[in-house]
């Protein structure tokens, strides 16, 4: 290690956090997998429709798409959700 | 009424849970209550030696699931602590022979008899921890800062809400608590271990207690003493709060701080190293 480096070392994240992050994620993701014992998928996607119906007439379990992708330490949730015509202009 | 079932699990091995069923039953038998504790780690049992009576192992578990002895002769009574029994694990047969119903039926003997039965068991999901938790109505997890033993208690808790009696005849679920050991103050206020906060963010159960990393646990254990008899020392005294609390009574946490020592004390400390410094 030259003397460059010795001065201008990034402070080390300490341990500890390090730690705690990487467990909220791995613990939240095997929660999700393991824990329940089911696909969790099928009853988010049931939610999200029963809330979005609250609000527009006419979704039905098509209109929702969810999908969970893992990118390395990151998970991303997906969600299409097509919303349908106008009611006036349907009616 | 019929004796709580308290089940000492963790998942991962070397965290504590053979020194802290030995305490926390040990610390149940002082405050009056008949208690028995049972080593669930078949073919390796060390209860035996951590309560200072593996000389005086005859028969064990398996022989009373296996009707090779009775209850009574296999109960090992303790010499220095009235009302605690010790129930020792085979050292020779495998986990297979702990057959549910044999279980079953061992534990609902010694609830006629007993306040609280405080089971053992062994590291790992396999057979030996399924049986020792299957009929509990309470759960301590013991837990060490270190990011393996957190994942795999709440590997645990899992298992503990979906493959125990309780969850299987839905029933209301068991009683979880947190027990977090060989904890360092000093260590987690430089930032290099977990805080407790920390592992209660993650987990999410109630805290029943904090035991620091003290070398009165590895004293206690030389000597066959649970750590809870050793009234002077931080991990005793920490101990007896954990069983106060269980009981019911609210005490504050100790020993999660840094003891900030003065001059002399960072000369003369070394004296009594393990004794409690101040004790609030």
């Amino acid at each position: 290690m030259n003397i460059l480096e010795l001065l201008f070392r990034r402070p080390q994240k300490n341990s500890a956090q390090v730690a705690k992050e990487r467990l909220q994620i791995i613990v939240s993701h095997e929660r999700a997998t393991n824990h329940t014992g089911r696909d969790f998928l099928p009853v988010l996607q049931q939610e999200i429709i029963d809330v979005i119906a609250k609000y527009f007439t006419g979704i039905d379990k098509n209109s929702v798409r969810v999908e969970l992708q893992r990118m390395g330490s990151c998970s991303v949730l997906e969600l299409n959700v097509a919303l349908p015509e106008q009611n006036e202009e349907t009616a | 009424m019929a004796a709580q079932i308290i089940v000492i699990t963790s998942g991962k091995g070397g965290v504590g849970k053979t020194t802290s069923s030995a305490s926390f039953a040990t610390g149940l038998a002082m405050r009056g209550f008949k208690t028995v504790v049972i080593d669930f780690d078949v073919g390796l049992r060390n209860l035996d030696l951590v309560m200072g009576c593996e000389r005086r192992v005859v028969y064990d578990l398996i022989n009373v699931i296996h009707g090779e002895a009775n209850l009574q002769q296999a109960l090992i009574k303790d010499k220095r602590v009235e009302n605690l029994f010790i129930l020792a694990a085979s050292q020779t047969r495998d986990k297979d022979a702990l057959t549910q119903e044999g279980v079953e039926r061992v534990l609902q003997e010694l609830q006629r008899e007993f306040d609280y039965i405080v089971c053992d068991s062994p590291a790992g999901i396999e057979r030996g921890a399924i049986m020792a938790l299957y009929f509990a109505d309470t759960a301590i997890v013991v837990t060490n800062p270190e990011v393996s033993s957190v994942r795999d208690s709440d590997r645990i808790l899992g298992i503990l809400s979906s493959k125990s009696k309780r969850a299987e005849s839905k029933q209301e679920p068991i009683r979880e608590y947190l027990l977090v050991t060989r904890y360092s103050p000093a260590r987690v206020a430089r930032n290099e271990m977990l805080s407790v906060n920390d592992v209660v963010d993650i987990l999410h159960i109630p805290l029943l207690g904090v035991i620091p990393e003290s070398q009165a646990v590895l004293n206690a254990s030389n000597n066959g003493i649970p750590v809870s008899l050793e009234k002077e020392s931080d991990a005793g005294q920490a101990y007896l709060d954990v069983v106060a609390r269980f009981l019911g009574e609210n005490r504050p946490h100790r020993f999660i701080t840094e003891n900030k020592k003065g001059i002399l004390g960072r000369i003369f400390g070394w004296a009594n190293r393990d004794k409690v410094e101040d004790a609030v």
